[in-house]
């Protein structure tokens, strides 16, 4: 029964560690490669999940509002480079700061008013409704399972994309040094917004993933996009190998913390002392790791190669 | 000049007078949360002040009324900062609204100290209702602690054991709990904390399927409770261990949410449902005006309104009289939405509670029905220590 239980929550660590690489990904990118901090990677993501239900809705499937809402968010991401973030390569980063968290409340205000302020239905396709039985006595939702296939399948894809393919040089050569990049004839400018349309269309991926088991209403990107950046800090900025591990790390960290620190504590302290420490500890977990990442290797664990 | 044209110049003169001191105008600063995620809630309660004011012809308590809205961000300093404007910049007679018992914390002092009166038409922190309470609060709602006695109190009376209760780790949810437990007297097996604005409970769920309680008890407002809610039936739970809320399923999020919520157990004051006269006024008038289903936040709002509109008239308009409007609120002598209510010695409502249950109606919608009166004229755990006299 423990066993079952604990194989269950290692499940559930992976599978939040899954959605949150979906959103490192495209930050981490944009941040190694323009040197953007884009507090407005929520706001993608709210668009993708709003887009996904509508074009689900629209067509009666939600796998084509899914196949839809994927270039859709990636023209919105190239439309807010372009439009935006553009000429905030060069500033300094609270104008960067300043200028997407702007974005944010556009974007909220935006689909307030096309949808309005409630949280919008959604619900889990029909075909992944049921339950997979990992083990005797051990269901587990084939939602979240599917969940886990689509990150490992992207994380794949991104490392083919960035270890195997020319676009994938360009991108690591552009982390590492980017005016060296352009001195060598490179078109830097497309090539920022190719990854930020990537980065977007990851987070949109995120969001259509999300819409059935979150609540779908404005605001929605700011509530994961504190954790994300835990994510890419313990990761290493600009590098895709440390969003893979540090989503997982705290996917895990977060998840085995709020069901076994209060129980693991109880056995160590007295129960109502465990009662009180145990969720407060619980949810400063990942904070804490990220402070002794932070000490031990200021750069993160797999920082991308050639910065410092 | 002749005498008979100086009595008519001076006859003119006290008409020029006397006609603004006729035509006073109301004036009332509702503050509520307007923009964010939470901003829904606002949306219900500004709709129902301007339902409320369709109905009364645009004049409350036979005076010409003007309404400043203020958005409060859900801070309690922006709240108060709104409060200060409201009193010092328009000169309002009356504060209403507040949905967040902080920003209710901040603002009611505020207002009552100035010498204005405060009609809150949501939270009900538990200082207010005791130690705090003032001649010039009143409340269209509740006191926090009494929706999840209620509650407790059912599930006591069901003799339900082996309870399993969850809330979000802040004032409020550990409010929710203790309220729950003043009536629920069987076993609780656990209290669980989650984190304020957690959006994934899967951990949580694996959690209570391990332990395999009897039923479940849980508080998550706004969207914590349509994640909770998703992903607890998406766990397949939903069939085996029985679900029982408190503001968590109500008619913002039961659009949201709709099978999910199937079978979902709540106590409330008020509801759609609930057969009286106004209520049902209510609530056809605004479906027609707003094509949804109105909430109980809206409700209140919507009773504020009336409540100073019966105020304003026991004094024939005359808005100095402040003895004579507290002596006329007193009696909550208007037709409220649920039903005829009596005012406590603290200026909250001594009223029903009932159980409700979501159900899909024949005609596809879901909505929550009444099931039963839980409590008849409940009074709050507080009054006693509420020093004021009658």
């Amino acid at each position: 029964m423990i066993l079952g239980l604990v194989l269950e929550q290692t499940l559930n660590g992976l599978q939040y560690g899954v959605m949150l690489f979906l959103m490192a990904a495209g930050l981490t990118l944009v941040f190694g490669i323009m040197n953007l901090v884009n507090l407005a990677h929520g706001s993608l993501y709210m668009v993708g999940a709003y887009l996904a239900t509508a074009f689900a809705h629209w067509t009666g499937s939600f796998f084509l509002g899914a196949v839809l809402a994927l270039p859709a968010t990636l023209l919105v991401g190239v439309g807010v480079e372009v439009i935006a973030l553009r000429t905030l390569y060069e500033r300094d980063h609270l104008d960067q700061v300043l200028a997407t968290f702007g974005l944010i409340l556009f974007f909220n205000e935006l689909i307030a008013i096309l949808w309005g302020r409630a949280a919008i239905y959604t619900s889990v396709p029909p075909l992944l409704g049921g339950h997979l039985r990992v083990l005797p006595g051990v269901p587990y939702p084939t939602y979240r399972a599917a969940i886990i296939v689509v990150g490992v399948a992207v994380a794949i894809l991104l490392w083919v994309l960035v270890t195997r393919t020319r676009l994938g040089m360009l991108i690591r050569a552009g982390a590492s040094n980017r005016t060296m990049v352009g001195a060598l004839g490179v078109n830097i400018r497309l090539l920022d917004t190719l990854v930020f349309g990537l980065g977007a269309a990851l987070a949109g991926l995120a969001g259509l993933i999300a819409g059935p088991i979150y609540s779908v209403q404005p605001g929605m990107g700011e509530e994961i996009l504190i954790q994300v950046f835990v994510v890419i800090v313990i990761g290493g900025i600009g590098s895709i190998r440390g969003a893979v591990v540090g989503a997982v790390v705290v996917g895990m960290v977060d998840t085995l913390g709020r069901a076994f620190l209060k129980p693991v504590l109880s056995t160590v302290v007295s129960a109502p002392a465990a009662d009180k420490a145990g969720p407060a500890l619980a949810s400063m977990l990942i904070y804490l790791l990220m402070a002794a990442v932070l000490f031990f290797r200021p750069e993160g664990l797999f920082p991308a190669r050639g910065r410092s | 000049m002749p005498t008979i044209t100086r009595v008519a110049l001076v006859g003119l003169l006290a008409a020029l007078i006397a006609v603004p001191a006729a035509a006073e105008t109301v004036k009332i600063g509702f503050i509520t949360t307007l923009s964010g995620p939470q901003g829904a809630i606002g949306e219900h309660m500004k709709s129902s002040v301007e339902l409320a004011l369709d109905l009364l012809g645009r004049k409350v308590g036979g005076l010409d009324v003007e309404v400043i809205y203020g958005d409060d961000q859900v801070k309690p300093d922006v709240g108060k900062q709104l409060a200060d404007e409201m009193l010092k910049k328009h000169k309002v007679h009356f504060v209403s609204g507040v949905i967040w018992s902080n920003v209710m914390l901040a603002v009611a002092p505020t207002v009552t100290g100035a010498g204005t009166f405060m009609i809150g038409t949501n939270a009900g922190p538990h200082e207010l209702a005791g130690k705090m309470c003032h001649e010039l609060f009143f409340t269209t709602s509740w006191q926090n602690d009494q929706t999840p006695e209620a509650m407790g109190k059912y599930m006591q009376d069901q003799n339900l054991t082996d309870v399993y209760a969850m809330a979000p780790n802040y004032a409020a949810g550990k409010d929710m709990i203790s309220g729950f437990k003043r009536y629920f007297k069987n076993k609780v097996v656990a209290e669980v904390y989650t984190q304020l604005g957690q959006q994934d409970y899967q951990a949580e769920i694996s959690q209570i399927r391990a332990a395999n309680p009897k039923a479940v008890f849980v508080f998550y407002p706004g969207g914590m409770g349509i994640q909770f809610l998703k992903q607890y039936a998406q766990a397949g739970l939903r069939g085996q261990i029985p679900l029982y809320s408190v503001y968590t399923v109500d008619e913002i999020s039961l659009p949201a949410v709709k099978e999910a919520a199937l079978g979902q157990w709540e106590t409330r004051y008020w509801s759609p449902d609930l057969k009286n006269e106004a209520n049902q006024k209510y609530v056809a008038e605004f479906r027609k005006k707003f094509g949804k289903m109105p909430v109980f936040y809206g409700a209140q709002s919507y009773d504020g309104i009336m409540l100073m509109d019966a105020a304003i008239r026991a004094v024939k308009g005359d808005l100095t009289n402040k003895k004579g409007m507290i002596a006329a609120m007193r009696r909550a002598d208007y037709k409220s939405t649920r039903g005829a209510y009596r005012y406590n010695v603290n200026h909250f409502p001594i009223q029903n509670f009932y159980l409700l249950k979501a159900v899909q109606n024949p005609d596809g919608e879901f909505a929550m029905q009444i099931q039963r009166t839980v409590f008849e004229n409940h009074q709050d755990a507080y009054a006693a220590e509420c020093p004021m006299k009658w």
